[in-house]
Formats: C-alpha cells, structure tokens, sequence
C-alpha cells in the first residue's frame, strides 16, 4: 500500500513533479509515519505555496540501503501534526507556519524558529501586529515554576567572538532542568533571495549560509544544479571537491579539539590546536586563494586545479601536520584532569538522538550510524567511503573522540585523494535545468549532513529552494544534553556541539 | 608533565614576526585590486553591469572600484571576462574613510592613526567588544584566529573582551540583520565613551552577499559612526591585523600612499 505512495531515489538525482503522486493529507501522514517506523529519518521537510493552499514535500532517507524516500501532498489552512508522533518534525512544522501562516493543529511547542517577516500576507497565528517585523526572542519561553527555581537568560550578544543566539535556562541551584534555545538573530532570508535563480549572486549567497561549511554547501549546491541539468563533474573536480571537504572537516575539527580542551582549562592543547586549524585553512587557500574555500567549488566542477607544485607541497605539508596534530590531540586525550571533565557530562541516549533526528558528529557520538558519505555517496565517494567513525556513550567525551579518530581518518583520506588524484578537465559547462523537477543534494559537511533541495519551474528556474544544515537537527540535542547538568557546564557541551547560528538562521 | 614539556619543544615556537616582517600569503590569494585603464567604453560597461555586488562603477569610462562591496570573488566575471581588473596579493586594505574604499586611480589611501587625543588614550590598550549581525562565522573565525599564537593580538596591547562596559570599541561583522539591530545598538550604548567603531568585512562594510536582502541592513555604516574599514569576505587574518595596527600608529605610515604599477591588459 505504502510503497505505491512514496517515490524513491537516490541521492543526486532529479525526479520530474509529473511522477510524484499528490497524496492526501491522511495518506501523506501514515505514509510518512510508516517510513519513519521503518527506519527513515527526515533529511528535509518543506512547503511551496500554491494558489490555493500549500504543498509539502517530505523527503525522507533510508540510510542502509542509500534510499531517498519522496512524499508530496497538499494543505489549506490548517492541517494536524505529525510532531507528537514523530518529533524530528518539531522544527520543520513551526517553520511552514512560521513562513506561510498554516496551523499545525496540537503541535506541541508551536513558536516562531527565525522571527522573520511571513512569506505570503497570511494571518500570523501568533497574532503579531501585520506589517511590522517580528521582535526576536518574542514568545513564551517554558518556564519551570518553584520557590528555589530561576531562570538564566543568556544572549544574543555572546561573551566571545560568536554568532548571536538567546538561551533560556530553567535552574534549580546549579542544575539546569531545561534549556530553550531561541535563534533567528542572523537570518538574511537567504532561501528567499534564490527564487527565479541561479542568479549571479547565488552561489556567493550559498558559500556565505555558513562559513565555516563553505565547501560543504556549495558541494551541495552544485551536485544539486548538476544533477537538475543532467551533467556530471569530471572525476578530477569529484576528488577536489571531496578532498576541500576533508581539508574543511580537518581544519574545524582540530579547532574544535582545541577549543574543547580550553574550555576545560587544558591549555597546551588549546595552543597547539589554535594554530593547526590555521594551517589547514592555509592549505585550502593554497588550493584557492581563500581559507574558507571562496571560489572552489562551481556548478559543473571547481574553479581551481591543484596543479603544478601543490601536490607535493599538500603532501610534505600534510606530513608534518599529522604528526604535529596528533601529538597535541592526544596530549589532552592523556590528560586525566580532561578525560574527567568530558567523560559523563551532557549525555544523550542513543533512542533520543534517534527520536530527534540528530546528524553528524553528534548523532555518530550516540551510536547513530549516520554518515551521508557511506550512505548517499555522492561522487568520489561512490568509490567507497567505508570509515564512518562511531562512538557510543553521547556525552562530551563521545562527540570529541569522534572528531578525533575522524581527524585521522581524514589524513589518510586526504593522503589517498592526493596519490589518486585522477587526470583530466576540471570543469564542464552545465546545461540548462529540468523544468518542474525536484533535486535533492546530500553532503556530509563536517558537522554533519548537509541537504538541499530545489523545485524548478516550467522554465526551469528555482521556485523553492530548501537548506538544511545539520544544526537545523542538532540544537535540540544541545538542549536536551544539557538536562540535568550543572549550569557551569554549558560552554564545554556548547563546544562539544559546536553547532551553527546562521546555518540555523539562513 | 614531560610529556606536555616534549610535546611543547617539538610544536616549537610560532608567534610571526609581523609587522616586522611581510607575511607570506599564498599565490593564489586575492588582495588589492588593481584596475585596467584605457579599457573600451562597451567592455567598461559590460564589467560593470557583470559585478552581482554592484562593487564596479565608471565614469567617462574610467573605472572605479568599491572595495567595501567587493567579495573578492575568485570567478569575478568582470575579471576574467572583461579584463577589468587583477586582483594582486597586496593585504593591506583597512581604510579610515568610506569613500576611501573606492579605489579608481593609482593611490589607495590605508588606514590613518587615530588623532593624538584618542591614540593617549588607546594607543597602549585598546579593548574590542566583538558583535556578529548576521555574519556567516567566517569573519568571526578569522578574528578569533588573531588570538593564536601565530598572531598573538595580546602582544600589540589589542584584546577581545566579553562585556561592552570593559571595551573601548565595537567589532561589528555581518549585515545586520533586522533581528540583530536592536542587539548591536544595544551593546555599542553599553561601551563607555569615547569608542571605536570597526566594520569588519563585505557585510559590516555594505552588505555584502545579502546586498539585497530585506531582511538585512546595508552594513553598519548607516547606524553608527565608523572608525575603520576592513575589507574582504572574510578579510585575511592579517588584513585585519594590519588595520588594526595602523588605527594604533603601530605600523609605519610611510606606506600610507602608495604608487602602484597599473596593469594593462
């Protein structure tokens, strides 16, 4: 029954609108249920808005046998919510209502995500004043009431040189007993600005959804266009793609490393770590012009060749940087007094991670075997990507080892893609895309997966373009680690995170 | 402890030398733009119009740039199809004035050292209160990197500190957007008078990317008073450092004004 109802494909490939089925809103929901019950998670959830009503797509990935799952149907007005079945929609549901004034009805926590201007001149259904902008952080925060119980607010200005956010504690003494994470401070209303496109500003709009996943993104981006126009990158632009995504995932997972043993006061660490992420960067502006990957990679393949010289210096470079990161990672992986701090603090079961729907490093420190490499391999990595890194404990320690042993792994992905690199052009021009198609990209960025989807039009043009970065899943796991625990532990588990504000925000 | 020692002896010493020393900057790198002159008036208009960023303009064919909107693209179409422009592997583009951003002839005015009033009071200690509007934590990465030892921010007396009523000065990266405006001006009330105002990046400086977005400012020029200009999306480590340093007087004023050889294409 089921299976008549949901399209499957694959990771990067397009699928005429014409082919998926509009399914009622009773159908959509058990189908969706269904998959879910059967092991597919929500990589991506969205509406476009219709003359009358709006139309939701669910895709959905089934990780052990590289299925993406599609499911379409269509809403008016309001529409009951899948959230108390199925929480991983919690942010998805709240976002359609946010943008388009649709009602999830029994939501169970319906706020606003971004405190954005509405998208169509819908009532709001907070009944905020029309035509004014939303004030951020403007909504009912969960309050724990009791006579020794208060409430920490933090944010959104920071006291480091970070991104903005707004974070509610609910404390008893020192424990905390609930986080709210309020977010919207950097939305630019990205997805909004690549309607009609490609424009000649989107793939600098994209670079710019996070920066610190430049590669990331626009890997997604491209395989997306590429995909939509039915062309595929040279092999030579594949390895270069997927090895700037390992310089990306190497740079910040050293800094992370290092910012974790600083916030447990391990400073030697935290010195040595400070300085390796920079000379990853500076590999990756060897390779062009930019630390954070600017300009690399372009629809129909990359801008750069690593050509002439820079093999070999990526190799001697690289030589000297495994043993120098190795030896500052494992000083703090020695150290007693750190172990102590990482170990136990801010834990998640892996059934709640699951529930929740968490990516990427967070999810591999659960026990979650999720990794967009192995499962919806995508160009070089269609070659075999067998080294998913998984750890089980869900605490502090879990979520850092995976980022050490995924360092390693890394260096010896990166020293493979440099003795393989395979000959050849760098580049190949894209035709024009499929009119009223739907795309989906996934990449495994270094905080986790990435996914993109895009509807064209009868012109081929971009009606409705989705970004999911992995911190769209993964806050909420920050907030549910942090149950339980001392208040003075928020930074270490923030870290042990280290999630994304704007690709949040968008 | 011997092992901390070991380790602490092979990682060696690496704070740089800088600003005695230049750095060394990858080849690839995309500094200071220098443009072509002489160029077709159809090939000048056809750059200009090329420039997603609105960063090119030109009068009676003469080109001019604005290197507060520029990203410093590396497929600039303008570059690369109309040969407009090069861009070279020159740092230094920190500039106390917006207009000075616009670079059309031959001379690029740096950076000047803040007037002998404000240089006795910061020019020892200077303490920033860094604020993301809406950045993309690329500007805010590359900032946090002058605290490593490579850079050692400390050493020239500059340091980021975690309340505005500690700071002398704002570090504003981002657009700013709608939802970060109140914030921001919130926090610059905070700091104690007299203060700085640095606009780091594309988007502090005029938007950048999200130029167009309704949901962002054009910059923080036209909500606060701004002291310096740092360019670039994100502005190179030493970019930043370099503007820093000649807002200080800490860098020789001598290259203020520079002459540089023009490229013809």
């Amino acid at each position: 029954m089921n299976r008549s109802r949901v399209i499957r494909f694959r990771n990067g490939l397009a699928v005429p609108l014409a082919e998926l089925p509009l399914l009622d809103y009773a159908q959509f929901s058990e189908s969706l249920l269904e998959e879910v019950a059967a092991d597919a998670r929500v990589a991506s959830y969205f509406g476009r808005p219709l003359a009358d009503g709006l139309e939701i797509f669910a895709i959905l990935a089934h990780d052990w046998n590289g299925q993406l799952g599609l499911l379409r149907t269509r809403v008016n007005g309001s529409f009951p919510s899948l959230t108390p079945q199925c929480p991983q929609l919690h942010l998805f549901e709240r976002e359609l209502c946010e943008q388009y004034g649709v009602r999830p009805e029994n939501h169970p926590w319906l706020k606003p995500v971004r405190f954005h201007r509405a998208w169509l001149d819908a009532v709001d259904i907070w009944g905020r004043p029309q035509g004014k902008h939303p004030v951020p952080g403007d909504m009912e925060f969960y309050r724990v009431e009791g006579e020794e119980v208060h409430e920490v607010a933090v944010g959104p200005v920071h006291a480091g040189v970070i991104e903005p956010g707004h974070f509610r504690f609910q404390c008893h003494g020192e424990e905390v007993l609930h986080l709210e994470i309020s977010l919207g401070y950097q939305h630019r209303g990205i997805e909004q600005m690549l309607l009609g496109g490609p424009h000649p500003a989107t793939v600098h709009i994209l670079e710019t959804v996070a920066g610190d996943t430049t590669i990331g993104h626009t890997t997604a981006y491209s395989q997306l266009l590429e995909s939509l126009a039915g062309s595929e990158p040279p092999l030579r632009a594949q390895a270069i793609r997927a090895l700037a995504l390992e310089l990306e995932r190497l740079a910040n997972h050293v800094g992370d490393i290092g910012a974790l043993a600083g916030d447990v006061g391990f400073l030697p660490t935290a010195s040595f770590c400070g300085r390796l992420r920079g000379d990853y960067l500076n590999l990756t502006a060897e390779l062009c012009g930019s630390r954070f990957g600017r300009g690399l990679v372009r629809p129909g393949g990359v801008g750069f060749d690593l050509d002439g010289s820079l093999p070999l210096t990526f190799t001697e470079r690289l030589k000297i940087l495994e043993r120098e990161t190795r030896g500052a990672i494992d000083l703090c992986f020695d150290a007693p007094s750190v172990l102590a701090r990482f170990e136990g603090t801010g834990q998640i079961q892996t059934d709640d991670a699951e529930a929740l729907g968490l990516v990427g490093v967070a999810a591999r420190g659960c026990g979650l075997v999720r990794d967009a490499r192995l499962h919806h391999p995508f160009g070089t990595w269609e070659g075999g990507f067998d080294t998913p890194v998984i750890e089980f404990d869900g605490d502090v320690f879990a979520r850092s080892n995976v980022r050490r042993r995924e360092v390693n792994a890394s260096l010896e992905l990166v020293g493979q893609l440099l003795r393989r690199l395979p000959q050849g052009p760098t580049s190949t021009p894209l035709g024009p895309l499929a009119v009223d198609s739907l795309a989906v990209s996934l990449c495994e960025g270094w905080r986790g997966e990435v996914v993109h989807a895009a509807l064209t039009d009868a012109a081929g043009r971009i009606d409705r373009y989705k970004i999911v970065d992995p911190s769209f899943h993964n806050w909420s796991g920050l907030s549910l680690a942090m149950r339980g625990q001392q208040i003075s532990d928020f930074p270490l588990c923030n870290k042990s995170f280290n999630l994304s504000y704007c690709g949040f925000d968008l | 402890m011997l092992t901390i020692i070991r380790e602490r002896l092979r990682q060696g010493h690496r704070t740089g030398k800088f600003p005695k020393r230049a750095p060394n900057l990858p080849e690839r790198f995309r500094g200071l733009p220098q443009l072509a002159q002489n160029l077709a008036p159809q090939a000048c208009a056809d750059a200009v119009a090329s420039c997603p960023f609105a960063a090119l303009s030109s009068s009676d064919a003469k080109l001019s740039i604005d290197l507060g909107r520029c990203l410093f693209c590396a497929d600039c179409p303008a570059a690369a199809e109309h040969g407009a422009l090069t861009f070279s592997n020159d740092y230094r583009l920190a500039a106390s004035r917006r207009q000075d951003l616009c670079l059309d002839d031959e001379v690029y005015r740096l950076a000047d050292k803040l007037n002998a009033r404000m240089l006795k009071i910061f020019g020892r200690s200077l303490k920033l209160r860094q604020v993301s509007a809406g950045g993309c934590n690329a500007c805010e990465a590359d900032l946090n990197v002058l605290g490593t030892l490579v850079f050692d921010l400390a050493r020239f007396g500059i340091q980021f500190v975690a309340s505005p009523r500690h700071a002398d000065g704002i570090m504003v990266t981002g657009p700013v957007t709608e939802n970060m405006k109140g914030a921001l001006l919130d926090t610059y009330a905070a700091i104690p008078e007299p203060k700085l105002v640095i606009a780091c990046g594309a988007c502090a400086i005029a938007g950048g990317p999200f130029c167009n977005s309704p949901e962002a400012h054009q910059g923080v020029g036209d909500l606060l008073p701004v002291d310096l200009y740092i360019p670039g999306c994100p502005p190179h480590p030493y970019t930043a450092l370099d503007g820093l340093l000649r807002l200080l007087g800490k860098i020789d004023q001598e290259p203020k004004i520079r002459k540089r050889t023009l490229h013809t294409p």
